[in-house]
C-alpha cells in the first residue's frame, strides 16, 4: 500500500470509533448533559460485544451486545446525575472508574487469566463497488467494514433530528435553559434521558467497532481515553454533528502521521506522534472556544 | 465520618456483590484485602501508608481548585511532570549538603507541576478553554512526554531500560527503620494540617470559597479578582500535585519510570471528594484509598482478583460523595444572577 493510502486509511480507521463515541455526546451536550462516563461506556461496549460475539459466533449479536452494555453505563448515569441531582463531572468519572473494575472482573470470569481467545468472530471490509478502485482515497474511504458505513450515514441522521424534528427541539431548549423549556411543558429529564441513552448506546457501538472491527480482542483498559478524546471532539466539533465528523478525521489524521512518517524513514522519536493529536485539540479548543458557544445550561443540574 | 463510613461500607458491599456475580470467592477476596492492607505493622507502614502520602498530597491539591470551583482532572499529568522534574534536579545534586538536596528535589517537583498547569490556565484566561478538557488532555501529553524522557534525555548511562539512573543518595528521604515508609508521609500530614489553617484562616482561603460557591457574589462585591483566584487556586493544586510526584521518586522510586502512578492522580479526586475538601478529613481518606490500593495487590496474589477490582469501591465511594454534596448544595439557599 503506498504512504498516502496507508495515511487515508489510518486515518478514518482511527476516526471511526471516535465519531460513533462523539456523535452521541453531541446529542447529550445539546440536552445540556456533560456525560464523562462516556470512556466508562465505550470500555464497557468493548467486552459485551467481545463476550456476545463469542458466544454467539456472529459478530452483529456483538453489536447489538455493545450497544447494550453502553446503554446499561448511561442508565445508571441519568439515574444519578440526571434523576438523583447529582454532579455530571463527578457521576461520570465514578462510572468510567467502576467500569474499568467491573470490565476487569467480568473478563477474568468470560475469558479466564490467559486472555480472549482468538476465535472472535469479526466484521471484514465491504468494498464499495467502483469507487473503492479510485486511486489514494478509494481503499481509504471505500473498503471499510459497515459499521464505518453506518456511522457517516448518522451524521446527516443526527444532524436532522436535532435541528429539524419537534424531539430536537425540545432537546436543545432544554440544553439552553431547562427552566424556560420546563415552562413551556418540555419533559426536560426525560429529554435529558433519552438523550444519554442514545449516547450510551453509541459509545457502546464505539467500542463493538474497536473490537469487532479493529483489534479483533479485548484489553483491560483497552479504550485507553477515546471516550475522553470523544469529548473534546465534540467541543472542536461546535457540537454540530458535521463540525464532529470534520473534527474526527483530523484527530484520525494527526494521530494517522505517525504511520506515514514511518514510512518515509525519518527518525522522529515516535512519543511526539502520540502527544501531537492532543496538542492539536488543545490548539483547536482555543479557536472553538471564542468562536462557538456551548448549549448554555452545559453540565447544570436541572432541579 | 458517618457518612465516609457508610460510602466505604456501601463500596465494600457493591464490590462483594460484584464478585459473588461473577463467580470469584468473594470472602477469600476481602480478607486478602484486609490483609494486604492491614495484616502485619510491615505491610500497613510499608503497603498502606506509602500509598497514602502521595494520595493526600494531591488529593490536597485538587481540594484547592475544587474549592474554588475550578475541575482539575490534570493530577496524574501534574503527579508525573513533577516526578520528571524532581529526577531531573535528583540526578544533578550529589555533591551538594542533603538537607538542600532534598530541598532543591522537592521545590523542582512543586515547579514541574507549576509549568505543566501553565498550559491550562493560559488556555482559561485567555482563551476561555474549559479546565475540565485542557487538563484532562494533558494527562496523555505527560505520558507521552515522560516515554520520551525515560527513552531519551533522562534514560539511564546503561541505555538498557526505559527508566533513569536513581537519584543522588543525599536528595533521598529518609526512611522510617524497619519499614519502606518515608518521610514524605509526615510532610503530608503537615501539609493537611497547614492546608486546613489557610482554608479556615486565611484570607486567600476565604476568597477561594466565595469564588467556588457564589461568583456573582465575588464579582458584586468588586474585591475579589476571580479570574487571579481561579487561576492562583488551579498552581496551587498543580504545585502540591507536583510535589507529590517528587515525593514519590525521592521518597520511593529513587528513579523515574513510565508506570510510576497507578493512577494516584485520578483516585485522589475521590480522595478529595469523600473528605469533603477537608484538608483534615483528605488525610483520613487518603490512608483509607492508600489501604484499597495496598489491599488490591494482595487481593490479586492471594485471591486471584484483578486489582482493578478496588476500582469499583472507588466508583461507588465517588457516587455517594457526589450525591451527599449536590444534596447539601442544594439545601442552601440559591445565589442567582
Amino acid at each position: 500500500m503506498d504512504p498516502v493510502t496507508g495515511f487515508a486509511a489510518a486515518a478514518v480507521r482511527i476516526a471511526t470509533p471516535l465519531l460513533w463515541a462523539s456523535l452521541g455526546e453531541v446529542v447529550a451536550e445539546r440536552a445540556g448533559v456533560i456525560n464523562l462516563s462516556v470512556e466508562g461506556a465505550m470500555l464497557v461496549g468493548c467486552l459485551a460485544s467481545a463476550v456476545a460475539a463469542q458466544a454467539s459466533g456472529d459478530p452483529w449479536v456483538g453489536v447489538l451486545a455493545g450497544a447494550l452494555g453502553g446503554a446499561v453505563v448511561a442508565v445508571a448515569f441519568a439515574a444519578v446525575a440526571i434523576w438523583g441531582r447529582s454532579d455530571q463531572i463527578i457521576t461520570g468519572t465514578a462510572l468510567t472508574l467502576a467500569s474499568i473494575g467491573v470490565t476487569g472482573i467480568w473478563y477474568r470470569h468470560a475469558f479466564g487469566p490467559t486472555g480472549v481467545g482468538l476465535s472472535l468472530p469479526t466484521l471484514g471490509p465491504i468494498e464499495v463497488p467502483v469507487l473503492h478502485r479510485l486511486p489514494f482515497v478509494g481503499p481509504a474511504l471505500f473498503e471499510q467494514p459497515l459499521l464505518t458505513y453506518l456511522v457517516v450515514a448518522a451524521v446527516p441522521l443526527v444532524w436532522w433530528v436535532i435541528f429539524r424534528t419537534t424531539f430536537g427541539l425540545k432537546l436543545r431548549a432544554t440544553g439552553e435553559s431547562a427552566q424556560a423549556a420546563l415552562a413551556a411543558g418540555v419533559p426536560t429529564r426525560r429529554c435529558q434521558t433519552v438523550a444519554v441513552v442514545v449516547g450510551g448506546v453509541c459509545a457502546g457501538v464505539a467500542g463493538a467497532t474497536l473490537v469487532l472491527a479493529q483489534v479483533g480482542a479485548f484489553a483491560e483498559r483497552m479504550t485507553a481515553g477515546r471516550g475522553f478524546i470523544a469529548i473534546a471532539i465534540v467541543v472542536l466539533g461546535r457540537w454540530r454533528p458535521v463540525g464532529v465528523l470534520l473534527a474526527a478525521l483530523g484527530f484520525g489524521a494527526a494521530t494517522a502521521l505517525q504511520f506515514a512518517f514511518q514510512a518515509t524513514g525519518f527518525k522522529v522519536p515516535y512519543q511526539l506522534f502520540l502527544m501531537l493529536p492532543y496538542l492539536v485539540a488543545l490548539l483547536a479548543l482555543t479557536g472553538a472556544a471564542g468562536r462557538a458557544r456551548a448549549p448554555r445550561q452545559l453540565g447544570r443540574t436541572v432541579d | 465520618m458517618v457518612f465516609a463510613a457508610g460510602a466505604v461500607a456501601v463500596g465494600l458491599v457493591g464490590l462483594a456483590l460484584g464478585l459473588v456475580v461473577f463467580g470469584y470467592p468473594a470472602s477469600t477476596a476481602l480478607a486478602a484485602l484486609w490483609q494486604g492492607a492491614f495484616g502485619s505493622w510491615y505491610s500497613f507502614a510499608s503497603a498502606t501508608l506509602v500509598r497514602a502520602a502521595p494520595l493526600i498530597v494531591i488529593g490536597l491539591g485538587l481540594a484547592v481548585a475544587f474549592r474554588a470551583g475550578v475541575l482539575n482532572i490534570g493530577g496524574e499529568g501534574q503527579f508525573m511532570v513533577g516526578a520528571a522534574v524532581a529526577t531531573w534536579v535528583g540526578g544533578g545534586v550529589g555533591s551538594w549538603p542533603p538537607l538542600l538536596a532534598l530541598f532543591a528535589v522537592l521545590i523542582g517537583g512543586a515547579i514541574g507541576g507549576m509549568l505543566w498547569v501553565g498550559i491550562p490556565v493560559f488556555l482559561k484566561l485567555r482563551f476561555g478553554v474549559l479546565e475540565v478538557i485542557s487538563t484532562l488532555l494533558l494527562n496523555f501529553v505527560a505520558e507521552a512526554v515522560i516515554s520520551l524522557l525515560v527513552q531519551g534525555p533522562l534514560q539511564e548511562a546503561r541505555r538498557s531500560y526505559p527508566q533513569s539512573d536513581p537519584i543522588a543518595v543525599a536528595a533521598r528521604l529518609p526512611v522510617f527503620p524497619g519499614t519502606r515508609l518515608h518521610l514524605g508521609f509526615l510532610i503530608a500530614i503537615l501539609l493537611g494540617v497547614g492546608l486546613w489553617l489557610v482554608f479556615t484562616r486565611s484570607r486567600w482561603g476565604f476568597r477561594l470559597r466565595v469564588v467556588g460557591e457564589a461568583p456573582q457574589a465575588a464579582e458584586v462585591t468588586g474585591r475579589i479578582n476571580s479570574a487571579r483566584i481561579v487561576a492562583s487556586a488551579l498552581i496551587c493544586s498543580a504545585a502540591l500535585a507536583g510535589l507529590a510526584g517528587a515525593l514519590e521518586v525521592s521518597g520511593v522510586t529513587y528513579a523515574l519510570y513510565q508506570n510510576l502512578s497507578p493512577g494516584y492522580g485520578f483516585t485522589a479526586i475521590a480522595v478529595a471528594l469523600i473528605a469533603r475538601l477537608n484538608p483534615l478529613g483528605i488525610v483520613v481518606a487518603g490512608i483509607g484509598f492508600g489501604a484499597l490500593e495496598a489491599g488490591a495487590g494482595g487481593m490479586q496474589r492471594d485471591a486471584g482478583v484483578p486489582a482493578v477490582a478496588v476500582y469499583v469501591v472507588q466508583a461507588v465511594i465517588i457516587l455517594v460523595a457526589g450525591f451527599s454534596l449536590s444534596r447539601a448544595r442544594a439545601a442552601r439557599p440559591e445565589v442567582s444572577a
